[in-house]
């Protein structure tokens, strides 16, 4: 009986779906009224009001998808916050990557400035963003755009420097021309870093345009959020938390799936193909 | 004598300064005049590290020489050598190209509307007509080889380069790949400059084997002109007369280069 549910790879999903029960399960035990004499606090609402209870998150989860359907604007929201932080922060590290690898005087001037760009918190310009942009999407995505750049234009930038001087050479002895081999080698060359970071600068897309709802906006599921710690509603607060969580994890899958379709030239470790 | 000539190097010097410290040089080669005329096969021999890489690079346009000049059927050259397909010591494939992508490249490059087809060719040419959707990871050592042949000769250059091409490949593969260079130059009578440290591969395929000192400043101390008659085939070769008493000759010559080049490498080290 145990030889089967014994934890294996395959029963991998399995145990990962108890470990997520257990801690509902938990959860549930500890923090709902009346349940369990109180341990920590002095009367037993106590844990409930600090740490939420989790049947109404759920609830509350169930009413924004299902019942009141209202979620979706907010969701819509944030994703194309997302998405257009991250578009407008690859882009532009593409560019000014390359510019700055294949550029070694423009490179050694700006150096100092963009190292010290990076090292600044960009989180505290999203009040300055706000105030330039407005309240509306264009701050949230001038915030991602900020933390998005700096990883591709690092990335880029590393890229074009490791292009294998053999191949750089081969391609020059076929013919090519300075935009060819721009074209040709540096840009895939450069890519194949941009991919290796794209979990991490989606990531990063997608914090900012969370944090930058919570900062200031009036639409988005970090105003959800806010709304609700305004009102210490703690369900709708951890509810929140669970829907941002589930849609990071649905993206990031989403990259690894373009990731693997693009990326199918680089060799992949255990990856034996016999002739 | 220059202007018949496929690929003449007069005079050619290479000083390399370290770039941290200006004072610091190294001469690779020196007062190097060598030339190669169309359709002949010359072999360049010589102990590691003597700076055999750095004339083909020059001969390819990717090096300028510090002193010297280079003449390419007469003209001078500035810039890449158009005329010259080069085959790398290392991999030198586009490793996000298949194979058929990659021996494409340098017509793609050109402009050429026949791209596809004649990349087609090449690779059935080269044993390869089945694996032409094949990244270059997927392919074996010798598979990458050919694949880089077959990207080298689909320009039908008139000079042709090799860096010690066959170097990373196990003896079999290798002169596979030794007959199947020989007959496609039979066929095509190009021009070839070819870099080796093996001795044997060097008397089996030339014309004439060119051997150079140890480093630094390495220059040509010998030029033997190898009589065996062609088609030859590399194995077969080896164990002829004339082949063994040429062998005997050159490497009577090299041994005393390749000793001294082990006694510098020991010094430095």
């Amino acid at each position: 009986m145990w030889s089967t549910f014994r934890p294996s790879q395959k029963t991998l999903r399995l145990w990962q779906a108890m470990v997520l029960i257990a801690v509902f399960v938990f959860w549930y035990l500890m923090t709902t009224p009346g349940l369990i004499p109180p341990i920590m606090f002095e009367n037993d609402r106590q844990a409930a009001f600090f740490f939420g209870e989790p049947i109404k998150i759920f609830v509350r989860v169930w009413n924004w998808f299902i019942r009141d359907r209202d979620i979706y604007a907010h969701l819509w929201v944030t994703l194309l916050e997302t998405v257009l932080a991250f578009a407008a922060g690859t882009i532009g590290g593409l560019v000014i990557g390359m510019w700055l690898a294949l550029s070694p005087i423009a490179g050694a001037i700006f150096d100092p400035y963009i190292k010290a760009l990076n090292s600044m918190p960009r989180v505290i310009l999203a009040p300055i963003f706000a105030v330039w942009f407005g309240l509306g999407i264009a701050s949230k995505v001038a915030l991602g755009f900020t933390l998005v750049f700096f990883i591709v234009f690092f990335n880029v930038y590393q890229g074009v420097k490791e292009v294998s001087p053999t191949v750089l050479a081969s391609a020059r002895m076929l013919g090519a021309t300075r935009n060819q081999l721009l074209r040709h080698v540096y840009l895939p060359s450069a890519t194949s870093w941009v991919f290796s970071s794209l979990h991490t600068s989606v990531g990063l897309a997608f914090v900012g345009a969370v944090v930058g709802e919570y900062l200031g906006s009036s639409r988005g599921v970090g105003y959800l959020i806010l709304q609700a710690e305004g009102s210490f509603d703690i369900n709708t607060v951890m509810a929140g938390i669970l829907v941002l969580t589930v849609f990071a994890l649905v993206l990031d899958w989403a990259v690894g799936r373009v990731e693997r379709h693009l990326m199918k030239w680089q060799p992949r470790a255990g990856e034996t193909e016999k002739l | 004598m220059i202007s018949q000539a496929a690929l003449a190097l007069q005079g050619v010097t290479c000083t390399f300064v370290s770039r941290d410290n200006r004072a610091q040089r190294y001469t690779a080669v020196e007062n190097v005049t060598l030339s190669v005329a169309p359709g002949e096969f010359v072999s360049v021999v010589g102990p590691t590290g003597c700076g055999k890489s750095t004339l083909l690079n020059v001969g390819a346009g990717l090096l300028d020489p510090s002193t010297g000049s280079v003449h390419v059927f007469g003209q001078p050259l500035s810039g890449i050598n158009a005329r010259a397909g080069y085959m790398f010591q290392t991999e030198a494939l586009m490793p996000w190209r298949t194979a058929r992508a990659n021996v494409m490249a340098g017509l793609e490059f050109r402009g050429a509307s026949d791209a596809g087809a004649r990349a087609d060719e090449w690779l059935k040419r080269v044993g390869l007509g089945g694996f032409g959707d094949r990244y270059p990871h997927q392919l074996s050592g010798g598979m990458r080889k050919r694949t880089s042949l077959a990207q080298t000769l689909v320009l039908d250059p008139d000079i042709i380069l090799m860096d010690e091409p066959f170097s990373a490949l196990d003896i079999q593969t290798r002169q596979l790949m030794e007959n199947e260079v020989l007959d496609l130059w039979a066929a095509k009578k190009k021009a070839v400059l070819f870099i080796t440290h093996d001795l044997d591969e060097a008397i089996a395929m030339s014309d004439r084997v060119v051997i150079l000192s140890a480093g630094p400043a390495s220059h040509p101390i010998g030029e033997f002109v190898i009589d065996l008659p062609r088609p030859r085939d590399v194995a077969e070769v080896r164990v002829t007369p004339r082949f063994i008493d040429l062998h005997k000759a050159i490497w009577d010559v090299l041994r005393e280069e390749v000793l001294k080049g082990y006694e510098q490498q020991k010094l430095a080290a």
